[in-house]
């Protein structure tokens, strides 16, 4: 018998269906630019809860963090505040792939976010089980909740994660169940196939959780923090000296565990049919992928300062609890770790991205959004990222405003959502500094240049915040006007101070710019040639510096950008029926009318659409255009 | 939706002129219907229940008159496989203008459009039959002035140079996906990235693109020709030896001075290297207009030369002007030829010998037709040096494609750089990318805003 569904007296202008990551930032962005926003979570004990691990960041991602911020969203603040500890990675190479990690207090990023979102204007929190996206005439009009309650909303945002028929495997041990033991929605798939979406079946998994105080951290490597850094531009958070992350590596027992247990292993007996990320394997698939490795990294991370309870990053697995201990225990300093939590696998409905535009609406039912795991990515930033842009997005809709699109060499996020929606994924997704072509311009330390003005012209950014940005892009210029100013001349002591900090002899005048471009040299080592060097922030002198010393590949990659600029400047009507261009082959045709590229730049990343066809449909937007000109006159 | 050629094309595609047979080519997705209208097969066939690849006997009629118009063969070919990626049909026709035009005429009153140039090569690239490379290989094979050039084109139409290139891209893509593993999982589980290893292979790279592009000089002149300019003042024999290397009476050989006003240009044959040949107004100050404009053209062609000959007459010794021409080539590769050398037979030619230093200098005499092998076997040796055996490899002959080799070799070199320097890792991609795209641009795959003109424009003759 048909539920009945008694409607709620109020009337919603978004609705976000889950409070994950991507959930949070897709709420609170709608409601800090005035909107009505309803959030909907299975369990409020759950808010921006991190089931896997206890840590933002890395390469990539850390770039996003910075870009959400940048845009006015809540990710790294909510993260500075409540952090253990945090470091850069990566300093052994270039500026572009430098990138924080920070510890996560996982109880207190959930507190604080549960928190904000309770005390913050035009949002209402509840706990609700969305069963039924509720749709007339190819329109979202609310969603149905198994309490039996109608919420009305002109704009639903689905950030599931990995909720939708979410089903736990364990060695033999399988049950239905959302991560981390929550009750899953196991009939929302249902309504999302009925209105015609896609659906597919991915994987992912997390290690087992150990009690630290059987924990023997004197056979490991601890790894140190670093202090004075912050994932907001805009914050100074505390974090703790002490060593509370810890390095060890798997053991030749690991692997022989591992190949002895291969038929109780659901990745290869077939019990497992999701697929898992390539980019964070379980430890059975590195295993079996990779033979020659004699070790394998494990990193103990705590989950936070109120528990005992650690993170072993690296044995992510989905073999039986018996297997695990066994696993855990072949570990140096984890002979005798007690298992608080074992390691699972999870798969989860998503849907194919392809059947979204690039603002994250679905192109089949008007004012349905999706961002996060539901879209095929893995992570909690790319998750946050793609909350950000359609609650953004449902927003500017409503407003009866284009949608915000941030194309790849403006942001990691724009290269996220290109991807995502013009390739599709086969796996799910993750971001990395390689996917971006334009990475030496995507730098973390810059995300506030390239999004800070976005973020405030759609009213995310206060005004403050804007004015102290303006303050220190005139400190940016000011310093590198002063340094291409300043004349040096090779003096003798001039040229002794060179060969003392171990640069090369100078033989005729240069500008100070010319004395930092140097390798060996740094800002602060120019008062040995300037007294009277100015003094500024850090963040301005690393700008500063960074500007002068790769001066030479910025300028060949902004290049690089414009050549890309000219094809994602070439829109393709949005009206334009690709199977009439018969000059198409029939693949490309079938291609293009699927994926909907709103310029040739992104029909170009489509698989299956060749240069020719490219050719094509850049002689018939061309035709078009002098069709038109000519019709005007 | 017929934005783009939908429609059908038709051209003549064999040389004008006599020959036994002509062949018309007809091409668009009616073009089966269009030729079966007017065609009257034995036994009444119809061609439009006609398999691809097969050929029919039959007539042309002319609709209006129902006369034949000529015996022809018709060959079917079925989209997507034929040339365009169309529907296509030869018709091949008795060779001679006339038969060829009246089928033409009766093909493009039933309908098709008289093809523009290039526009066959067109059609078969956007319809992803061939790629740019191919596309230009046509061209070529067309234009071939020497069996060396064609054999050259033939290479790049089956996409030889486009192997080449697609297997240099992959060298560079696998460099690029081991950088980009080191960089995205630098701390977590990738090997120590092999420093050493790396440089080796940026230079084996660099060497290899090096030495494709050290082929587009050779390349450019099997395309070409080598731009080979003939010197000297006045009467100094200048357009009989044009004449006596193209064996035949085209320039205009007077006694008087100035006789020679036009540049007269000519191709001919030196072992395999097609010789574009530049005969030239007399370089001496002239106050006759037309005779000065001769004059200004001739040094616009010397700074262009690939190889000047420069003649001067022993009979006369060397004189004032000979040294001022000298002057003005001594730079360029030269060789200088002392003609006339029956009239002066006990001639002391060591002083002339010494003024034209490091240059190959022959004696000879057109009247006598002494020297003449000789002047061609060091034009060659000269050219071309030692390394004319190219049979197997490939040759860069256009253009375009040598400017996309030099930024991928220049790419590479600033990678190679930047890591002596010890520049971080990341950087590389920024230029791996500029040599991908450089690599991608010969074969068309990378997008360039004005790639459709730049490729078309190219496509100026018949196919």
């Amino acid at each position: 018998m048909a539920m009945r569904y008694h409607r709620y007296p109020e009337s919603y202008d978004i609705i976000v269906v889950g409070a994950g990551h991507a959930g949070c930032e897709a709420a609170l962005a709608p409601a800090r630019m005035g909107f009505k926003v309803l959030i909907l979570t299975i369990s409020l004990d759950h808010i921006a809860f991190m089931p896997c691990n206890p840590s933002l960041g890395g390469p990539g991602k850390a770039h996003i963090v910075r870009e959400i911020d940048a845009l006015g969203g809540e990710m790294a603040k909510n993260m500075d505040e409540t952090m253990l500890q945090i470091r850069m990675i990566n300093t052994s190479k270039g500026p572009a792939v430098h990138g924080l990690r920070g510890q996560a207090d996982k109880h207190r990023y959930h507190q604080r976010m549960k928190l904000l979102l309770e005390r913050q204007d035009n949002l209402t929190v509840k706990q609700g089980l969305v069963e039924e996206i509720v749709i007339e005439d190819g329109e979202v009009k609310g969603v149905n909740t198994a309490e039996g309650i109608f919420y009305e909303g002109k704009k639903i945002i689905l950030t599931t994660g990995t909720f939708l028929k979410g089903k736990i495997i364990m060695g033999e041990a399988t049950f239905n169940s959302g991560p981390n033991l929550q009750y899953p929605a196991n009939k929302l798939s249902r309504s999302l196939m009925e209105a015609g979406l896609t659906l597919r079946r991915f994987k992912t998994g997390t290690p087992p959780r150990l009690n630290k105080n059987t924990i023997d951290f004197s056979r490991m490597i601890p790894q140190k923090g670093e202090k004075g850094l912050s994932f907001s531009f805009d914050s100074k958070p505390e974090t703790i000296d002490e060593d509370i992350c810890f390095l060890t590596y798997t053991t030749e027992k690991t692997h022989q565990i591992i190949h002895a247990n291969k038929d109780r292993t659901p990745l290869f007996s077939g019990e497992i049919v999701g697929i898992g990320p390539r980019y964070c394997p379980s430890l059975e698939d590195k295993v079996v992928r990779f033979p020659d490795r004699e070790r394998h990294q494990i990193f103990l991370e705590p989950e936070g300062l109120h528990t005992d309870e650690y993170y072993a990053a690296g044995l992510s697995t989905s073999l039986p609890y018996d297997v695990q201990i066994e696993l855990v225990r072949s570990v140096p300093g984890l002979e005798k770790a007690e298992i608080m939590r074992p390691a699972y696998a999870i798969e989860y409905d998503c849907i194919d991205p392809t059947q979204l535009d690039l603002s994250l609406e679905t192109k089949m039912i008007k004012g349905l959004y999706s961002a996060g795991q539901i879209n095929g990515s893995s992570g909690y930033e790319e998750a946050a990222a793609q909350g950000l842009i359609a609650g953004i997005n449902a927003a500017l809709s409503l407003k009866g405003e284009d949608p915000i699109i941030l194309d790849r060499s403006q942001a990691y996020i724009g290269v996220l959502i290109d991807e995502l929606v013009t390739k599709g994924t086969e796996e799910p997704y993750r971001v990395m500094t390689a996917r971006a072509e334009y990475r030496l311009l995507l730098r973390q330390d810059n995300a506030d240049q390239r999004l800070l003005p976005l973020g405030y012209q759609l009213g995310l950014i206060s005004e403050e915040r804007y004015q102290r940005f303006q303050r220190k892009l005139e400190q940016i210029q000011e310093g590198l006007n002063f340094l291409r100013s300043i004349q040096i001349n090779p003096l003798p002591e001039v040229r002794a101070k060179l060969k003392e900090l171990d640069s090369g002899d100078l033989s005729k005048p240069v500008s100070l710019e010319e004395i930092l471009r140097r390798p060996a040299l740094d800002y602060h080592s120019l008062k040995h040639f300037h007294e009277d060097l100015p003094d500024y922030p850090e963040d301005v002198i690393e700008q500063i510096t960074i500007e002068v010393k790769y001066k030479g590949y910025i300028e060949r990659q902004l290049m690089q950008v414009e050549q890309f600029r000219k094809m994602e400047n070439k829109l393709i009507p949005e009206d334009l029926d690709f199977n009439q261009l018969e000059n198409l082959r029939l693949e490309a045709r079938e291609k293009l009318n699927k994926i909907r590229p709103r310029s040739i730049g992104q029909a170009s990343r489509i698989s299956g659409v060749s240069p020719a066809d490219l050719s094509v449909l850049m002689i018939y937007l061309e035709r078009l255009n002098r069709g038109r000109e000519n019709g005007e006159r | 939706m017929t934005f783009l050629y939908n429609d059908t094309i038709a051209a003549i595609s064999t040389p004008y002129g006599t020959a036994g047979i002509g062949k018309i080519r007809v091409s668009g997705s009616g073009a089966i219907d269009l030729v079966a209208g007017i065609f009257k097969g034995v036994k009444d066939k119809d061609l439009r229940e006609q398999k691809g690849y097969t050929a029919h006997y039959g007539h042309i009629i002319e609709p209006d008159t129902g006369k034949m118009a000529d015996e022809v063969v018709c060959i079917v070919f079925r989209e997507p496989h034929s040339f365009t990626g169309e529907n296509m049909v030869e018709i091949d026709c008795h060779g001679g203008l006339l038969p060829l035009r009246r089928v033409l005429e009766i093909v493009l009153k039933k309908g098709a459009r008289l093809a523009e140039p290039g526009e066959f090569s067109k059609r078969a690239f956007l319809n992803g039959r061939i790629d740019l490379a191919q596309a230009e290989g046509i061209m070529e094979v067309i234009n071939a002035r020497t069996n060396k050039g064609l054999d050259l084109a033939l290479g790049h139409l089956e996409g030889r140079l486009s192997r080449k290139i697609a297997e240099i891209k992959d060298r560079v893509i696998g460099l690029y996906a081991h950088l980009e593993a080191a960089i995205d999982y630098a701390e977590d589980e990738i090997e120590e990235f092999d420093s050493a290893g790396l440089e080796e292979s940026l230079k084996e790279l660099k060497g290899e693109l090096e030495r494709l592009l050290a082929t587009s000089e050779q390349g450019r002149i099997y395309r070409e020709g080598l731009k080979t300019v003939i010197v000297g003042k006045p009467n100094v024999g200048k357009s009989s030896l044009m004449n006596a290397l193209l064996e035949e009476q085209r320039a205009i050989v007077t006694d008087i001075p100035g006789t020679t006003r036009d540049i007269i240009e000519e191709y001919i044959n030196i072992e395999g290297i097609p010789l574009r040949i530049i005969d030239t107004a007399g370089i001496r100050e002239t106050e006759d207009l037309v005779e000065r404009i001769g004059v200004e053209k001739t040094e616009q062609y010397l700074q262009e030369a690939d190889l000047v000959l420069m003649m001067l007459d022993v009979d006369q010794g060397l004189r004032e002007e000979d040294l001022r021409i000298y002057e003005l080539v001594k730079e360029k590769p030269l060789i200088v030829l002392l003609n006339k050398i029956d009239l002066a037979p006990d001639r002391d030619y060591q002083e002339l010998e010494e003024s034209f230093p490091g240059h190959p200098l022959l004696r000879i005499s057109i009247q006598e037709e002494e020297g003449l092998e000789e002047l061609k076997k060091t034009i060659v040796e000269e050219v071309l040096g030692e390394e004319i055996s190219t049979d197997d490899e490939i040759l860069i002959t256009r253009t375009r494609h040598k400017n996309a080799l030099v930024r991928a070799v220049q790419a590479v070199g600033r990678i190679i750089a930047a890591h002596q320097e010890g520049l971080p890792y990341d950087l590389y991609s920024i230029d791996l990318r500029d040599c991908l795209d450089a690599l991608g641009e010969i074969s068309g795959e990378t997008l360039t805003e004005d790639i459709i003109d730049r490729i078309f424009q190219d496509f100026c003759l018949g196919k």
